[in-house]
């Protein structure tokens, strides 16, 4: 349970940390967080000869606000976003979700444009990106490029990022005025990774949820006759949702058992976000 | 293979430590073997049993999951920085003992640190409150239970001094 041995590189701006990873090409790693990263390299999965520790970049722990986004720095911890008054208040589905990640012990260190990073199928935050139609910002010592969510998660533990590039920022859509959202999952233990879970978000003429543990990577799915003020089709919903997710069996359960969860926890998100959207009756 | 060290400054404790380490020294390993403060303790390695737990600028973290190359700059506190100022025992500890919130006594240094920092935030907390600030933390021996009225009775020690005694489950007085 000892990682590998490495050389570290402890840049001081950001332009150096760009250069050192520019300089390293595919054997540079970054370390934000390192809640992912290290066990990993403890249990000697991961063996990367070059680790980039930004930890020490001053600017990246940035949570910002507006009107249309909520912008998170590279290096804002998960504790510092979940308890961020402004962007609670801008979209509270960041809140909802990051109160699933693990433990708060882990979200004291581990970061939330990491996570997007690491890019774990079983993970909340990637599911929230894709559900706002959000955006991660990759910069390299050449160039800032900007990639979707659509684009920028590709399969488990592998994202659009390339060799040379630091994640920046990660950029979350507030949904429409009106929206409610939520955000559910089930568990095996306590502050574990998900089985299976659901970010949905329900507003005045649209519905769509955001899976994870049900394929690959997050599973997007648009509910165009969701309507917020009519009751919720579930049959029409049960098929969009079964034509979407290819949930795959491991030891902690069945293929049936997740899509059977994902038909239930979609249900349970939609109710939950219906109920929240401002201007409802209770 | 020959390593680079790399040099790192943070207090511990409130004590300044200037190292060279291999950066792949993980802080729980450099404080228990580099600066012989054995009282945090290592349990799985990887981030799950908390018992690792230290203070790091007052947050607890697992010491188990940072380099300690990574902490160029912080303060940390282990659970013998929690004793209280005439060296003994400090409140949260003190409410584990005397609320036998302790077995083997391997866990208790990871729930002394998260205890602590919990009450900072939330210093009087419901049972349930108690339950979820130590959701992340294992424990074999005990069932739980008296960890739970630890960390009531450490509220008590906390905010009002030392009166009273630790109230166990299923102990109380009927009403």
């Amino acid at each position: 349970m000892k990682p590998a041995p490495f050389t570290y590189h402890r840049p001081r701006g950001l332009d150096e940390a760009l250069e050192v990873l520019a300089a390293l090409g595919e054997a540079g790693k970054v370390l934000a967080g390192g809640q992912s990263l290290v066990p990993l390299m403890s249990m000697r999965l991961s063996a990367p000869a070059h680790l980039v520790d930004v930890n020490h970049v001053p600017g990246l722990a940035t949570v910002h606000v507006d009107e249309h986004v909520v912008r998170i720095g590279a290096l804002a911890r998960h504790s510092q976003v979940e308890h961020d008054a402004a962007a609670y208040d801008a979209l509270p589905l960041l809140r909802q979700a990051l109160r699933h990640v693990a433990h708060p012990t882990i979200r004291n260190r581990g970061t939330t444009v990491g996570s997007l990073v690491h890019g774990d199928p079983a993970a909340e935050l990637p599911a929230v990106l894709l559900l706002l139609d959000g955006s991660v910002t990759l910069r390299s010592a050449e160039r800032a490029r900007e990639v979707e969510a659509a684009s920028f998660f590709i399969g488990p533990m592998e994202t659009a990022l390339r060799p040379g590039e630091l994640a920046v920022a990660a950029t979350f859509r507030r949904p429409a005025t009106g929206s409610g959202t939520a955000f559910v999952e089930v568990t095996r233990r306590h502050g574990d990774y998900a089985v299976c879970g659901v970010g949905a978000v329900v507003g005045a003429s649209s519905a769509r949820v955001a899976l994870l543990g049900v394929g690959p990577g997050p599973v997007l799915v648009d509910l165009p006759d969701a309507v917020r003020d009519e009751p919720l089709d579930d049959e029409r919903v049960h098929a969009l949702v079964e034509e979407a997710i290819d949930p795959e069996a491991d030891i902690h359960a069945s293929a049936d058992y997740r899509r059977h969860l994902a038909h239930v926890l979609v249900r349970r998100a939609l109710a939950e976000a219906h109920h929240r959207a401002p201007g409802r009756a209770a | 293979m020959s390593v680079d060290l790399v040099r790192v400054s943070f207090t511990v404790n409130g004590s300044p430590y200037d190292l060279e380490l291999d950066p792949r020294r993980l802080l729980s390993d450099a404080l228990r073997h580099d600066l012989r403060l054995t009282g945090t303790h290592v349990g799985c390695e990887h981030g799950v049993c908390g018992a690792c737990t230290i203070l790091v600028d007052d947050a607890p973290m697992r010491s188990c999951l940072i380099f300690a190359v990574s902490l160029d700059g912080a303060a940390i506190t282990t659970t013998e920085g929690l004793q209280s100022s005439d060296g003994g025992m400090g409140p949260v500890q003190r409410a584990f003992h005397e609320c036998h919130a302790l077995q083997c006594g391997f866990c208790t240094p990871g729930f002394v640190t998260t205890v602590t920092a919990y009450l900072r935030d939330h210093p009087s907390p419901s049972p349930e409150d108690a339950r979820e600030a130590i959701a992340g933390n294992l424990c074999r021996c005990t069932g739980y239970q008296n960890i739970v009225a630890a960390v009531q009775r450490a509220a008590d020690l906390v905010t009002e001094g030392a009166t009273g005694a630790c109230v166990a489950p299923g102990t109380e007085e009927p009403t």
